[in-house]
């Protein structure tokens, strides 16, 4: 865990109160997909530091990336830093999604689904599936990256992308057709499937091996239905109102269906043994 | 002052010697285990740890915390794994570190907290107890002792009885008058008192239609309780010859030495935490600048200058 000062390189907004901020910071050389930082404000009124999931982070140029939808007083101070500004960041945070796991089935042995598409041709090939609901994207941006980098091939990564509207713009679409097939969903129709986006990906006849997903709630329960039907080993991303990040506070739980390792009681720290979960493992 | 001489800031609380009078308020440092990593513990005068009960408690709903202005409310509900797990990692963790050790103690009754009391006799890595009375945030329990004084002196007299360490009473402002809370405790044999725990506040979420805690009360803390706090360590200093553990806001040295000239012997820092973990440390230099820069050259100069007694 990192806590500094670090310089932003480059300040973007990507869709109606969506934007991308560039730092320069040692926690990129240890940042993985599914970990989060802590940011501060500069404001003596509001002292808690706000949790931003990673985007990206580049190791050699220590350089990393959030993305985040301004919702408060603490997106909306980053939002407005200058280039050359320096923010408060602790990190990084949390367990991250299990990538090494995506990348021994996507790229190792011959697993029983091959067998499986030569015998159903109407099955799309596709092992690992991401799932990204509005904000909950920039995670799972990162780790399309990621896999891409360790060698999956990027017809054996689709991103099924829902948006509330094309409107305001599809923040992230672009960079996530580099490392994935993508199917788009919005809840206007403005743009891909109109509707769910866990009815979209499931539309697609995908069948995957893998899943990773991020975003609402309702979505992640629909997530879970879906890996349940299909057979898929689902990972999620949840959310909470935090205050210390670092499972000091015990402010942040999950109900789990197994005693947590922390309190034994069924409620693990969202910040400390997540944010991402296996999402059998939580209940919704 | 003479030249040369080391500034002394050092304290002793109970016969306990702290090497220098700052620690964390009990909720806001786990054991000290989650920030460990990036704080030096040996160089805190304390680690108070997260309140402990007798088994694993559950704590409350989320959400459990909320920010307000300079400050935050939290209804965590004293989640925590129970005294033996306790004992099995988060004291075995300590025991790497050179910093005095006190457990919070939490139970729903009497019983549950002499059975937390009695489990740790005889643990050597425990320096002090601070006995939590004053949780808002747990319905039965708890803040029933703390709110009354009759009360709060029986059970005071009781755990004393069972305890091998020196006792610390922690005490509620959610109360008229912090002084006889202050001398109850002290009658009924407290060795120290610390002050003050959380203010019950609560927050709505104007769009939502929705409290912003799910326990709909919680307990306010951070700068915005500040002032509240030093009078109250002023007026329970002022009440009580045992020494006084004060907090309630405190985010530098400027902070802490209020809180000293006050009436308490050493401070802890809470919500702060949160938004500098390296706070602790910072205040520990400051308050040795402070004294350094007024030719003061031990701490208990300082202590109560301001109090009544």
């Amino acid at each position: 865990m990192i806590i500094e000062k670090a310089e932003i390189t480059e300040q973007k907004r990507l869709a109606d109160n969506v934007f991308s901020t560039v730092l320069r910071t040692g926690i990129a050389k240890h940042s993985k997909p599914g970990q989060f930082v802590m940011v501060g404000s500069g404001s003596e009124a509001h002292l808690l530091r706000r949790p931003i999931s990673i985007c990206g982070a580049d190791g050699d140029k220590g350089t990393l990336r959030l993305v985040y939808r301004t919702v408060g007083y603490g997106t909306v101070e980053l939002s407005e830093r200058k280039s050359g500004e320096r923010v408060d960041l602790m990190g990084p945070l949390g367990n991250g999604f299990p990538a090494e796991r995506a990348v021994e089935m996507a790229t190792g042995q011959t697993s029983e689904k091959i067998t499986d598409q030569t015998s159903d041709n109407t099955a799309e090939k596709s092992r690992i599936l991401l799932i990204a609901g509005g904000i909950g994207a920039p995670p799972l941006l990162f780790l399309s990256g990621y896999l891409r980098k360790a060698g999956v091939k990027k017809e054996d990564i689709t991103a099924a992308l829902g948006y509330g509207s094309a409107l305001p713009g599809l923040f992230l679409r672009e960079e996530f057709e580099e490392n994935a097939k993508t199917i788009i969903a919005t809840d206007d129709g403005s743009a891909g499937f109109k509707g769910r986006v866990v009815d979209a990906a499931a539309g697609n006849n995908l069948t995957p091996d893998i899943i990773f997903a991020c975003g609402p709630y309702p979505m992640l329960k629909a997530v879970k239905e879906f890996a349940l039907r299909t057979g898929a080993e689902a990972y999620i991303s949840l959310e909470e109102r935090m205050a210390c990040g670092v499972g000091a506070c015990l402010g942040c739980v999950t109900k789990t269906l197994k005693p947590d390792s922390h309190s034994l009681v069924n409620n693990a720290r969202v910040c400390k043994e997540g944010p991402v979960f296996n999402a059998c493992e939580v209940e919704l | 002052m003479e030249k040369g001489k080391e500034t002394k800031i050092s304290v002793n609380i109970a016969g306990i010697r702290f090497k220098n009078p700052v620690m964390n308020a009990s909720g806001t440092f786990g054991s000290g285990m989650e920030y460990a990593e990036a704080v030096d513990l040996n160089k805190l005068g304390a680690v108070v740890t997260k309140g402990v009960s007798p088994e694993p408690w559950q704590g409350n709903p989320v959400p459990r915390v909320a920010e307000t202005p300079s400050g935050m409310l939290n209804a965590i509900g004293l989640q925590n794994p129970g005294v033996e797990k306790f004992i099995e990692r988060d004291l075995s963790f300590l025991s790497g570190y050179d910093t005095n050790v006190i457990v919070n103690v939490c139970g729903h009754t009497e019983d549950e907290y002499l059975k937390v009391v009695s489990r740790l006799k005889g643990i050597d890595r425990v320096d002090m107890l601070e006995l939590n009375f004053s949780c808002p945030n747990v319905k039965e329990g708890g803040i029933a002792f703390g709110l009354d004084p009759v009360k709060l002196e029986k059970v005071t007299e009781k755990i004393k009885r069972e305890a091998d360490k020196p006792v610390i009473v922690k005490l509620s402002p959610n109360v008229t008058d912090i002084s006889e809370m202050a001398r109850a405790a002290e009658a009924g044999g407290a060795d120290a008192i610390s002050l003050i725990n959380t203010i019950t506040g609560m927050k709505i979420d104007i769009n939502r239609r929705c409290f912003a805690l799910a326990n709909i009360t919680g307990g306010l803390s951070g700068p915005a309780i500040r002032p509240i706090a030093v009078r109250m360590v002023y007026q329970a200093a002022g009440a009580v010859k045992i020494p006084v553990i004060g907090m309630g806001g405190i985010t530098n040295g400027e902070d802490a030495i209020e809180f000293l000239m006050a009436g308490a012997t050493a401070v802890a820092v809470g919500m702060y935490n949160f938004r500098d973990p390296f706070s602790m440390l910072k205040i520990i230099d400051e308050i040795k600048e402070f004294l350094e820069e007024n030719g003061i050259g031990d701490i208990g100069e300082i202590t109560g200058c301001l109090s009544k007694s």
